[in-house]
This record gives structure tokens, C-alpha cells and sequence, in this order.
């Protein structure tokens, strides 16, 4: 590979380069992110995930009703006792490098995944084993009756179970893979790739699509156009600016503050194509005080409402939506129950909480993200909205990558550690809560934060091993409740992102879904 | 001569060790940490961890630094944390868009600076002169990247004369080169013409009031002959340094030009790599940067002689 690398002088570089931005079947999209890492079991960066949906495929998938559906899977069957599932491949699915997708590709790559992601994880603690009993079929055995296998091998978002060869999928988990083969619709071409620059991706020829109509991840994935290509842009009045002249089709996400250069444009138009969103979050590091006094974090709760996050973050209400369900509105999960303490703000509730709680006046060291626009502008308001509620606030300003390695401390904020920070959720991340990193309340072993409520992990492991999703929602009604309680974090509001695109180069024909994919959509004759 | 190169070359050798062990330590220093970029924001604190070690990034800083040091000594700069490339391959993808844009905003300020500062000397006083004043005052003020939008917004989003970003090689046509090129290169350029007008109105000004020049004009010359070879020549020398200052600066200001104009270069290919925290990726960038920087003082240094034979060093 790395030879291949080596290969690519400047010259031919500059040719690829230098061809035209939009040939007469190419889309040319700018992402949100450039592509880094190619590898979307190893790292749960979005922008990795995108490409896995372009090049791999998915033995299951979640359709836009919440319901999982076959998807390389023809069809699967549950034994009576919950224990045994077969799975049966459809015909004809093949691997970019021509080998015919088998029974042991999709466990290899199963394990895999197994082993690095969360649900995943949960998963593995219920298998007993997995068996091929022909190139087609395969059998998941349970020690006992797990209620998410489905969720968990469709699960829509970072990390998604994606199937690779099985001589691929033997790559340590801990390492990444160094070959991009999958059987998805697009082939991702290793000679194009400019890194920090540009992404290509052609048709996959052979390519079946399943005969229904697309809908999220599920359904079928027929391509209509030959090539596409990501092409980054890390300005983003840069990249409005190439939109209005033409330069580029599609802008996956159009910051908020730049949308009214686009009103009134007659060849561009505006569309929310992820219609779950986002979430905000406000989390509490547990391990050191003011926060590690559930007391306090019920007074921050009071003194914390949405309308102002998200007023100051996105400020059309067009693109957002104050929203008490902690598992987003909209979604099979969804209750209000407790929720409603994140949409307005009662600072004499808090100050009374605060004087209960015996609260002497530490401050909160409060991490502010200043380079991600969604983000920055979180942080200031949650430091006022705070001091009304009688806290002290000590914000100290970074950009989102020291926060991510700050946030990873556990030492008290004096020693570099740090009390709260805000950031955003792709919907589909917190649909559930085995999913939901927030919920996670295991403490040393819990996402940054690190809660330790033995009582809600009870009520997770009782909801992973429903099957009954009538009585799954009822415990997440019961987690809801139980998090707020606890105060594990706070759901700070709602938002879409808008995706901008050319009306007279793209027919806009995109599939919705917490993910943007390539297929369906085609080029317009304008 | 010889002598002179052989010592200036010798001493590069220091100035870039002291830069390598500088930048190392203050990316080490600098909070940030890559494995955590790397691992994506819904990785677990072990799945980080699990990178830092994988990286290296859990050895003694020491160590990291001997492996990274006794690598370079090879002529190895190492594989970016992120791209899983060599860097010496990640410069070569990017080194291209990045010189045609430094050596076209060259020629373009020397083009233009030289003579307005020479016509603004010559007519002292006058309007001209104070256009040329004025405008210098001005190019200094105004940030590249403000200039950036503003070019790209006139001559790009409303007249649609020129595209909004990108860049196309050399090698596909020169007018689909040159396309991409105007408006980075003008406004990047403006600066350094409003400096080197400057300089060269101040130089050329101070030598046409010299003996010489009254002698020239004495002899019956030309104004022409009087202004570029007796004082424009002899106002040279400060000229070529500021020119080769520029160039230095130049370095600096194509991270900005590149951002705004999308040019896939290696100020872009800095600005990821530090924002990412792709550790061998900036040693390797600043260390070619700071090795430019060397090379183009020797060869201002070597235009001196060439200018001026009473210089002797």
C-alpha cells in the first residue's frame, strides 16, 4: 500500500487534480470532516462512518420507522427459547476484490466489531458462539436471551457493524485495517485519495440492490451516478461561496450563520436530511466536587435550560427543537417522563438546592470548545445560566481537541482535570440507552464522567435483556427517570443541521436518515 | 566564497537541530492529545489509551524523542499518525500547489512594488507618489484573509470572472493554472508590495540625491539610464533584503491564503496536522519551513556579492 503511496508523484497528483470539478456524472460533496482514518470499526469518528455506509455493506439495518431490517441478510430466523438466530446471506453479494461474500466474512467481521464497539461488547457477553453452516447461512448462539441482537448488529451510527473479507476482519481490533474492500455500492479508490484534500468513490458495478425502496440504512441502495467525490473544505465560507458558483453539488452541512447567503438563491436549495438531528448534552465529571454531589448536579439541572443553548448555538428555530426525551424526541424510546427539568430554567430552585446540598462556593471548571461552531457558543451560556443558579464558574477556553484529551482526566480540575463540558450527539447515538454513552453509569468503566449508580446499570442490564419492546420502553421510562435523578448529564436540546445542494446539478432525490448516503440521489439536468 | 558557503552550510546544521528539539517539546507540551482525535469522540478512555500506546505516546519523553531523532538522522521524517503515509509523501502531494503559489505572488509583487516604488521616488512629492504611499499604508493594514473574502466576493461569488478555490497544476494548461492563482496570489501579494514599494521609494530616494546621480545626469544620460542603472542598481541591496524578508514571510502567509482559498498545500497541510495534533506531520513541515528560511538568507546573502562586488565576506 505503502508503495502504491510512494507511486503518486506530484505530477500525477496535479492531473487528478486538475480535472474538472464536476464531470457530467460526478458528485462533488463537501463533508463536514475530511477523511483521516479509513478503518470505521477502529475509530468512531462520523466522518469514518460515512465512508464505511459508502464502501461496506450492513448484515442488518434500521429502516426509518425504528424497525430493523434485513439488509445483506436475506432473511433471519429466532429459535423459540431466544437463543439460536440464523441468518441466511442473499445471493450474489460480492466483495470489491470479487470474492463472493461468505458466512465466515460476516462473522470475522462481527467479532470484530465485537471487541471495540459498546453495543457490540454488550452483545459478546451474550454469545456463546458463532457457527457457519454453509457459505450462506450462520447461526448466532446465545448463553441467554439477549433483547438487542437485532439493534445491535443494525445499529445505525458510529460504530456500525460494517462486513469485510474475513482475511481483512483478522486485523486485531486494535489496529487498523489497511485495505478498504467492502460489497457496498460504492469502491473507494486507494489511487485517488488525496489525503486532506479529496476522496473518491465509484459505482460498484457489481453491486446488487435489495428491490426496497430505500429508507435509512435499509432497503435498496441503488447508485445513480458514477462517481463521488468528498472534497474538503475546512472553511466554511469557502465552501458556501464554491456552491453559489458552481464548484462543488452538495454541502452535507451548511453552518447556521451562513444560511441567509443562500436564501433567495433560485438554483440552491436547502433540505434537513437527517430528520432526528442532534442532541446536546451537558455532562457532570462525577469523581471530583462541586459535581460529585448529586445534590448539586439537581441544582445544575434547575439552573440549565435548553431554549438558551440552543438559541445561542443555532438561533433559527427552524433548526431546532426544545425536546425533554432524553432518547430524542421522535424515536421508539422517547419520554417526557423527568424531562421537562431541561427546558426551563427555576434559579431559586437551584440556589435552594445548592444551600441544601451545603455548597461553599467551588468553583465549576467549565471546558469551552472555541473552534467548532455548533459548540462554542454553549459553554458561555451554561457559565451564566449557572451563576444565576448561585454557582461559581471558572470557563476556561481550548480548542475541541484539547478538550477531548482534557476530558479523558480523571485528576481533579486543579491537576488538569476538569468538572463539565457540552457536546453533541448524532441522534441515532441515543436512541437507546445501552447505545447512549451517558447512561453508562459503571463509574471507573462509564464514559467521561464516570457516574457510578449501581442501581441504573441494573435497570440497563434489564432493559438489554428484554425482548419485549413494549416492556423495553417502560424501562426506558424508568432509566430516564433514574439518570435525571442522578443527574448522569443533561439532554441540552435538539438541532438539525441543513444540507445545501445545487438544484440544477443534483436532484435532490436524497435518502433521509441519521447518516448521508449517496445512493438514490442522482445528477440534474437542471 | 567557497569558504563562505561551505561555513553558512555547516551552520545550518545547528539552527535546525535547535529547531527540532524545540518543536518537539512544545507539541509535547501543548495540550492535545492525537489519540484521543484519533479514537473519535465516542471512544471509551481505554480505547485511547489503548492508541497512546500503540503510537508511542506512553514512552518517556526521552525515548520518544531518541527514536524520532535517530529516524531523521536516516533521512526518515516518519508516518503521520492519521494518514498511516510516510510525511515525506503527504510534502510531496502538497508541495507543488504550494510553490507555484509562493513564486507566482513573487513575481507578481516584484513586478508591480519595484516600479511603483521607483516612480514614486522619481516623482517625489507628487499625487503618484502619494497613491503609492497610500496604498502602502493600506496593504499593510488589512489582513490577507480579509482581502481574501473580499476579492473572492467581487471577482468570484458576483462577476463569476474567477473560481472561489482550488488549484490546478501547471502541467494542465496555464490559463486553468493561472485561474486559480489570481486572486490567492493577489491577495497574499498585496502585502509585500506595499513593503517593497515602500523600501524601494525610501532606497531609490536616498540614491538619487547621491553625487553620482547628478554626475550621471551631468554626462547628458537618460532618465531612464539615470534611474535604473545608477540608482535603482545602487538602491538594490536593501531592496533584494526585503524582498528575501518577504519571502520568509511568504511562508507564513500561504497557511492563511490556502485555508481561505482551499489550495491543498503544506500551509493547509499544517494547519490539519496542528489542529489534529499529527505530531510527525508538523516536526516535518516546520522543519522544511525553518530549512527554507536558512536557504533563502544564504541566498540573499550570495545576491549581495552578486550586486554589490565591494562586499566581502
Amino acid at each position: 500500500m505503502r508503495r502504491t503511496y510512494r507511486a503518486l508523484t506530484t505530477s500525477a497528483l496535479a492531473l487528478v487534480l486538475a480535472a474538472p470539478a464536476v464531470a457530467e456524472d460526478t458528485l462533488s460533496v463537501v463533508m463536514h470532516s475530511d477523511l483521516k482514518i479509513i478503518d470505521p470499526i477502529w475509530t468512531t469518528a462520523y466522518i469514518t462512518r460515512n465512508h464505511g455506509y459508502m464502501v461496506y455493506d450492513t448484515l442488518l439495518a434500521l429502516d426509518a420507522e425504528g424497525t430493523v431490517q434485513p439488509q445483506m441478510a436475506e432473511s433471519w430466523q429466532v429459535s423459540d427459547d431466544g437463543l439460536v438466530y440464523t441468518f441466511t446471506l442473499r445471493d450474489g453479494l460480492v466483495f470489491h476484490d470479487g470474492a463472493p461474500v461468505t458466512s465466515t466474512d460476516v462473522i470475522a467481521s462481527i467479532e470484530r466489531w465485537g471487541q471495540r464497539d459498546s453495543m457490540g461488547q454488550k452483545l459478546m457477553q451474550f454469545v456463546a458462539g458463532m457457527e457457519a453452516t454453509s457459505d450462506t447461512t450462520f447461526t448466532i448462539n446465545l448463553t441467554e436471551p439477549y433483547g438487542l441482537v437485532e439493534q445491535s448488529l443494525g445499529k445505525p451510527s458510529s460504530n456500525t457493524p460494517f462486513i469485510m473479507p474475513a482475511r481483512i476482519a483478522a486485523t486485531p481490533a486494535d489496529e487498523q485495517i489497511a485495505e478498504p474492500i467492502g460489497s457496498g455500492p460504492f469502491v473507494f479508490d486507494s489511487e485517488a485519495w488525496e489525503p486532506g484534500n479529496k476522496v473518491v468513490y465509484r459505482k460498484f458495478e457489481d453491486y446488487v440492490p435489495r428491490a426496497e425502496a430505500p429508507s435509512w440504512g435499509a432497503g435498496g441502495k441503488v447508485v445513480n451516478v458514477d462517481t463521488v467525490e468528498w472534497v474538503s473544505m475546512p472553511d466554511a465560507q469557502t465552501a458556501v461561496n464554491a456552491l453559489l458558483t458552481g464548484e462543488i453539488d452538495i454541502i452535507e452541512q451548511v453552518a447556521h450563520d451562513l444560511l441567509p447567503l443562500l436564501d433567495g438563491e433560485p438554483a440552491i436549495d436547502v433540505v434537513v436530511q437527517n430528520p432526528l438531528g442532534l442532541q446536546y448534552m451537558f455532562r457532570f465529571n462525577h469523581l471530583h466536587p462541586p459535581f460529585d454531589n448529586q445534590t448539586v448536579r439537581r441544582a445544575a439541572l434547575e439552573a440549565l435550560n435548553q431554549k438558551d443553548f440552543l438559541d445561542a448555538a443555532i438561533g433559527n428555530p427552524d433548526y431546532y427543537k426544545e425536546c425533554a426525551a432524553m432518547f430524542v424526541c421522535g424515536t421508539t424510546f422517547a419520554t417526557d417522563v423527568a424531562g421537562d427539568v431541561a427546558l426551563t430554567s427555576d434559579f431559586e430552585a437551584s440556589r435552594a438546592l445548592l444551600a441544601e446540598a451545603g455548597y461553599d462556593g467551588t468553583p465549576v471548571l467549565l471546558m469551552h470548545s472555541t473552534d467548532l461552531r455548533t459548540l462554542t457558543n454553549l459553554a458561555p451560556v451554561a457559565k451564566s445560566l449557572l451563576e444565576r443558579g448561585g454557582f461559581t464558574v471558572n470557563m476556561e477556553s481550548m480548542d475541541w481537541q484539547t478538550l477531548v484529551s482534557r476530558r479523558a482526566k480523571k485528576e481533579t480540575p486543579a491537576e488538569g482535570g476538569w468538572n463539565a463540558f457540552l457536546t453533541a450527539w448524532t441522534a441515532a447515538d441515543v436512541m437507546n440507552p445501552i447505545a447512549a454513552a451517558g447512561f453508562n453509569a459503571a463509574g471507573d468503566d462509564a464514559w467521561f464522567g464516570w457516574p457510578n449508580d449501581p442501581e441504573l446499570e441494573a435497570m440497563r442490564d434489564a432493559f438489554a435483556r428484554e425482548t419485549d419492546v413494549e416492556a423495553q420502553k417502560q424501562l426506558a421510562e424508568q432509566i430516564q427517570a433514574r439518570a435525571l435523578g442522578v443527574a448522569t448529564h443533561m439532554h441540552a436540546g435538539q438541532y438539525f443541521v441543513p444540507m445545501g445542494y445545487r438544484t440544477d446539478h443534483v436532484d435532490g432525490n436524497f435518502v433521509d436518515g441519521p447518516v448521508p448516503v449517496f445512493w438514490q440521489v442522482a445528477r440534474s439536468d437542471g | 566564497m567557497l569558504g563562505f558557503l561551505a561555513r553558512r552550510v555547516a551552520a545550518t546544521v545547528p539552527v535546525l537541530l535547535f529547531v527540532a528539539v524545540f518543536v518537539f517539546l512544545m507539541l509535547r507540551l501543548t495540550p492535545g492529545d492525537p489519540a484521543a482525535v484519533l479514537a473519535g469522540d465516542n471512544a471509551s478512555p481505554q480505547q485511547i489509551e489503548e492508541i497512546r500506546a500503540q503510537l508511542g505516546l506512553d514512552e518517556p519523553l526521552v525515548t520518544q524523542f531518541g527514536i524520532w531523532i535517530g529516524d531523521l538522522a536516516q533521512g526518515d521524517l516518519g508516518e503521520s499518525f492519521f494518514f498511516k503515509q510516510p510525511v515525506t509523501v503527504l510534502i510531496g502531494q502538497r508541495i507543488e500547489p504550494t510553490l507555484s503559489l509562493a513564486l507566482v505572488t513573487i513575481v507578481v509583487t516584484v513586478l508591480v512594488s519595484v516600479p511603483l516604488g521607483t516612480l514614486a521616488a522619481y516623482r517625489h512629492g507628487s499625487w503618484l507618489d502619494r497613491l503609492v504611499m497610500g496604498f502602502s499604508v493600506a496593504g499593510f493594514s488589512v489582513p490577507v484573509f480579509v482581502l481574501g473574502y473580499l476579492l473572492i466576493w467581487i471577482f468570484a461569488v458576483e462577476l463569476r470572472w474567477l473560481p472561489v478555490q482550488g488549484f490546478t497544476s501547471i502541467t494542465e494548461g496555464f490559463w486553468p493554472f493561472l485561474e486559480r492563482m489570481i486572486l490567492p496570489a493577489s491577495a497574499l501579494a498585496v502585502i509585500y508590495v506595499a513593503l517593497i514599494a515602500r523600501i524601494t521609494r525610501a532606497s531609490v530616494l536616498e540614491v538619487l540625491g547621491e553625487d553620482y546621480v547628478r554626475t550621471a545626469r551631468a554626462k547628458g544620460l537618460d532618465e531612464v539610464s539615470v534611474v535604473l542603472r545608477h540608482a535603482l542598481r545602487n538602491a538594490a541591496v536593501p531592496i533584494v533584503t526585503v524582498i528575501g524578508v518577504g519571502i520568509a514571510l511568504l511562508i507564513g502567509g500561504v497557511v492563511v491564503t490556502e485555508s481561505v482559498f482551499n489550495i491543498p498545500g503544506l500551509g493547509r497541510l499544517t494547519v490539519d496536522a496542528v489542529l489534529a495534533r499529527d505530531y510527525p506531520t508538523i516536526q516535518a513541515v516546520i522543519l522544511l519551513f525553518s530549512f527554507l528560511y536558512v536557504l533563502i538568507n544564504l541566498l540573499i546573502d550570495i545576491t549581495y556579492l552578486v550586486l554589490d562586488p565591494r562586499i566581502r565576506y
